[in-house]
């Protein structure tokens, strides 16, 4: 019998990563890359 | 070399497909690309990496938390835990065996001749605390005076940073060098006890330290794509505990929280046709008792 609990699941994640785009999200996300981390390498 | 191995390499030279700095590019890429994560653990100052890192990324959302809603930015990481759930949600930890660069690192580092060890069971668990305490709720909670957290993960605990971006950054930059000291000692001794532990255990950090590991494990039993497991069939061999690159005795608990889908359990191993697949509960063909191993189509 098909499973609902994974579409549902799905398409909440769906609408969170949509909203996350319409919030602006994926550029913070663009901002915080494109400079070097300096805790990530261990000096900062 | 078997499909999944190119499949791997192919994600990892995907993820890091910037191969300008040695060549007086820039020493990180900059380009939009980075606006999109990655599917597996990469650092995203790695001088290669062309995708940011999902971990790296929701720490630092979280760490600017406060200052964000202050100048009213709600940046909760939404997009980042729509990606990860999303792919969760449809395949589990599938991305762990299929397009992490890092663990192909581990699978590879495994090959080399050695006496092999178990990993303890209670050490699973670690990397729940990892996501839940490093990458959640200390970089959330833990602010400076101005209202911005660390990311603690990558700060004191991520030797795939370490690896990929903090040596050869530190190799290529001088000035970075002079700013050393003993949290760099400190994350380099915590590569360095991995990197030993990957020669003589299966994949050591997705086991017990991956925070992204952890995310995609919490949807193995729930996702739409799941492993299915015939009892009637199973002889009990263990052939797929032996040759699972987590470890997971799969006739004890099929969609363990470490099973990545790698497949090699269903392909390879089982003669006996007792390990198929669903998809939303919909079973595939499988393997019949009989058939013996999968012989796959890129493998002579």
């Amino acid at each position: 019998m098909p499973r609902r609990l994974p579409y549902v699941l799905l398409s909440v994640f769906l609408v969170l990563f949509v909203l996350g785009v319409t919030l602006g999200e994926p550029e913070s996300v663009f901002e915080k890359a494109v400079a070097i981390c300096l805790s990530c390498i261990g000096v900062g | 070399m078997n499909l999944r191995r190119w499949v791997q390499i192919a994600a990892t030279l995907t993820t890091n497909a910037w191969w300008l700095t040695p060549f007086g590019g820039p020493v990180i890429y900059g380009g939009r690309l980075k606006s999109f994560c990655s599917p597996g653990l990469n650092c995203y100052s790695c001088p290669a990496a062309a995708l940011s890192c999902p971990i790296g990324t929701l720490q630092f959302m979280f760490a600017s938390l406060r200052p964000s809603l202050e100048v009213g930015k709600v940046h909760l990481g939404l997009y980042v835990l729509g990606f990860l759930g999303t792919i969760g949600a449809l395949v589990g930890r599938m991305p762990c065996a299929w397009l992490c660069p890092f663990g192909l690192f581990q699978g590879l580092l495994y090959r080399i001749p050695s006496p092999k060890l178990a990993i303890p069971r209670q050490l699973y668990f670690l990397k729940y605390v990892f996501l839940a305490l490093f990458v959640v709720l200390l970089p959330a909670l833990v602010l400076d005076e101005f209202g911005y957290g660390q990311t603690w993960y990558c700060k004191y605990v991520c030797p795939a940073g370490t690896l990929e971006a903090g040596l050869p950054l530190l190799a290529m930059q001088p000035s970075l060098r002079s700013m050393a000291g003993w949290l760099l000692a400190g994350k380099l001794t915590i590569l360095a006890l991995f990197l030993a532990w990957m020669v003589v255990s299966k994949r050591p950090f997705c086991r017990t330290s991956c925070p992204l590991g952890a995310f995609y494990s919490l949807f193995n039993r729930i996702s739409v794509l799941r492993l299915t497991y015939d009892e009637d069939k199973c002889v009990r061999c263990k052939a797929c505990e032996r040759h699972c690159p987590m470890g997971v005795a799969f006739y004890e608990a099929a969609n363990h929280q470490n099973c990545i889908r790698c497949l090699r359990c269903m392909l390879h191993s089982c003669r006996y046709g007792a390990i198929g697949y669903e998809i939303a509960g919909v079973r595939g063909p499988g393997m019949a008792e009989g058939d013996g191993p999968y012989k796959d189509p890129l493998r002579p």
